[in-house]
């Protein structure tokens, strides 16, 4: 336990280093499905998982590896959950992973209001827990090669860059093309007011392709740390 | 409200005197004076004069009051899209952010005396000279056609009543018909724009004319979203198309407006509606200045200047830049990084490095969108791609609705971005 607790003071500590050291941990095991069993209890009140889960205030997480995202019948998803899945989001552990990290990083517009679980070890025992429920939890890999590859979590220093305002209604007129400035979903969701730190954490999660839309991801993908903090600046300034 | 342009004068004398120019101008504010008013030309003006907050004049001149975008043209002919969705008005430009905007032809280019005269009589002076023209056709490109045979044979790649012509040439023809396409070579305006028109034309006749048949003459080797192409119109109109290629001699054709016939490499057909797509140029204003080189601009990737003439920005189908598509989405990227260029030197603004980017959407049949895109990044020689994507063959219904629905997204999010 001892050995435990100083990893998970280790892992918060490299959340900042981008989970350097994750790599060996993941390619022996997911994680402790008991102690995950215990952590999941914080996620049972809306999801049920075992023989008689159904869906609730959230969906059932049998099965969920592998799965689309929103691809349940009977289950009301979110719009933004939705489009997730139709743009490609499939529940593999490191999509798992960073969801459960943050959900509004990987989905923002989600409506599972929850903070996330900042521990590693925390999540990837959740995630061992709800690995025994799927149908054949043998054919899902230990430790796939991207599962750690990622880290939505960013550096402090990152998260708190001021951004540069000037320099984001520039980049911004480039965003506009598409979503519209007033705010309004077309088609295309609306990026206005949101809270600078979302803002932040779904560009860096396209720039790493954990998000699944192509266009976004090509658009993030060259954009460095200060011109997303300039964007963030200018639309969390947007009336 | 419009002003008109002799209000525009008053207005310019008037300001003049009370307001400090932020640079040296002895006549009052600097003035922008932009020519076209579509995908280039309306967003350049539009935010110009919304970034200056007052500082730049900023004139549109564009001959037409209601403005037809050509991208979504192909989804009226098929029945997708109301023809009035098409049009937009310059009324929120004018009485919103404060453009001048004169529904009148540019017809000359003074560059010495940096001065635009007008069809009407009028002269513009200018600081700054955006030219956003898009396209002419090239005399002489498809032998038996020119301008005068539009209405036997429409080209209907200038949205507006051409586009209702066609329209109405597709859904009046006999059953059974033929209805050609005479493609155009590279480089021309929206390259997957004709296959797309392949695709809405073919969605039409499958519901009012199913024994019809579409035949594309194409000089060139291969286009555009190709394998999407040919992958949908095999699942959505199996049979109904057929493309003829370099090979079998589509690079010498001609066609005779009065007969109704196409002659690909002496062989004869008779068809029921031709739609001609010549070979293009920038528009002829641009070769009246003197800045072209061949049939188009070439441009300085970092501020879209013409090479030519620094006092001169060109944006869209008119410039030559490097590896950017002829499209909307281009055009109003680059007009982006021309309003910044310009801002720059005329005020004190800010000047960033360029980024531009594009994504063309196209429709295969309903709820079936596909897309490609790329971004760019400029460089001395050119506007060079750095990051590209496109559909793949065999996605799923849902991933396909989607695309379709984020390309009317995309439609609401470009026109309020041109005309506010």
């Amino acid at each position: 336990m001892l050995k435990r607790r100083k990893r998970s003071i280790l892992a918060g500590s490299a959340l900042l280093a981008w989970a350097a050291f994750a790599p060996a941990v993941m390619a022996e095991r997911i994680g402790d499905a008991e102690r995950g069993a215990e952590i999941y209890r914080k996620c049972a009140a809306c999801h049920m998982v075992g023989a008689q889960a159904k869906n609730r205030i959230g969906p059932h997480l049998n099965g969920i590896f592998g799965r689309k995202a929103a691809a349940l019948d009977g289950f009301r998803y979110s719009d933004a959950m939705r489009r997730a899945g139709a743009d490609g989001l499939i529940w593999e552990l490191d999509k798992l992973d960073a969801y459960l990290e943050n959900p509004k990083a990987l989905v923002t517009g989600t409506r599972m209001s929850f903070a996330g679980i900042r521990s590693l070890d925390d999540r990837h025992d959740v995630l061992a827990y709800l690995r025994t429920f799927s149908d054949k939890p043998r054919d899902i890999p230990e430790a796939s090669p991207t599962a750690v590859a990622h880290e939505v979590a960013l550096a402090p220093e990152v998260l708190a860059m001021a951004g540069d305002r000037d320099y984001g209604e520039y980049l911004s007129s480039e965003c506009l093309t598409c979503h519209r400035k007033d705010g309004s979903d077309r088609g295309i969701p609306a990026i206005t007011g949101w809270r600078n730190e979302d803002f932040v954490v779904a560009m860096h999660a396209y720039r790493q392709k954990l998000r699944p839309h192509p266009v976004m991801q090509m658009m993030a993908g060259r954009l460095s740390d200060e011109e997303i903090a300039a964007l963030a600046a200018y639309f969390a300034a947007l009336e | 409200m419009t002003l008109n342009r002799r209000d525009f004068v008053t207005t310019t004398i008037g300001l003049a005197a009370s307001l400090a120019a932020p640079m040296v101008m002895a006549a009052g504010k600097p003035r922008v004076v932009v020519i076209g008013g579509g995908a280039g030309g309306a967003t350049a003006a539009r935010h110009l004069a919304e970034a200056s907050k007052g500082a730049l004049d900023v004139t549109l001149v564009e001959p037409t009051r209601k403005y037809y975008t050509c991208f979504f043209s192909n989804l009226y002919l098929g029945g997708f899209q109301e023809f009035a969705a098409l049009g937009h008005t310059y009324g929120k430009l004018a009485a919103d952010f404060g453009v001048n905007v004169v529904h009148d032809w540019a017809v000359g280019i003074d560059r010495d005396a940096k001065t635009v005269s007008l069809a009407g009589g009028g002269t513009l002076p200018y600081d700054r000279l955006i030219l956003s023209p898009g396209i002419d056709f090239v005399d002489g490109a498809v032998p038996g056609w020119d301008i005068t045979a539009q209405n036997a044979m429409p080209h209907a790649y200038k949205a507006g009543s051409q586009t209702q012509l066609l329209k109405a040439q597709i859904e009046a023809m006999p059953a059974g018909g033929v209805y050609a396409m005479i493609a155009p070579p590279n480089p021309f305006r929206c390259p997957p724009g004709p296959y797309e028109r392949i695709s809405m034309v073919a969605h039409r006749l499958k519901q009012i004319n199913p024994t019809a048949k579409i035949l594309i003459v194409d000089p060139k080797e291969k286009f555009s979203k190709q394998a999407l192409f040919e992958d949908g119109w095999m699942r959505h109109y199996g049979g109904m198309v057929e493309r003829v290629g370099p090979d079998f001699g589509a690079a010498n054709t001609s066609v005779d407006p009065a007969a109704m016939t196409v002659d690909i490499d002496g062989e004869v057909t008779k068809v029921d509606v031709c739609n001609v797509i010549p070979a293009q140029k920038a528009g002829r204003i641009c070769e009246t200045a003197g800045i072209t080189d061949g049939n188009w601009v070439p441009v300085n990737p970092h501020t879209m200047q013409a090479r030519a003439d620094e006092n001169i920005h060109v944006l869209g189908d008119a410039s030559a830049q490097g590896d950017m598509p002829k499209s909307g989405f281009s055009a109003n990227s680059q007009a982006k990084v021309a309003v910044m260029a310009v801002r720059g030197a005329l005020t004190d603004s800010r000047v960033f490095p360029a980024k531009y980017s594009n994504t063309c959407w196209s429709l295969l049949g309903t709820d079936d969108g596909v897309k490609v895109g790329a971004a760019y990044e400029a460089t001395d020689e050119k506007i060079a791609s750095v990051e590209s994507f496109i559909s793949q063959t065999g996605e799923d219904a849902a991933l396909r609705k989607q695309t379709y629905e984020e390309s009317l997204g995309w439609y609401a999010g470009i026109t309020a971005d041109m005309f506010g």
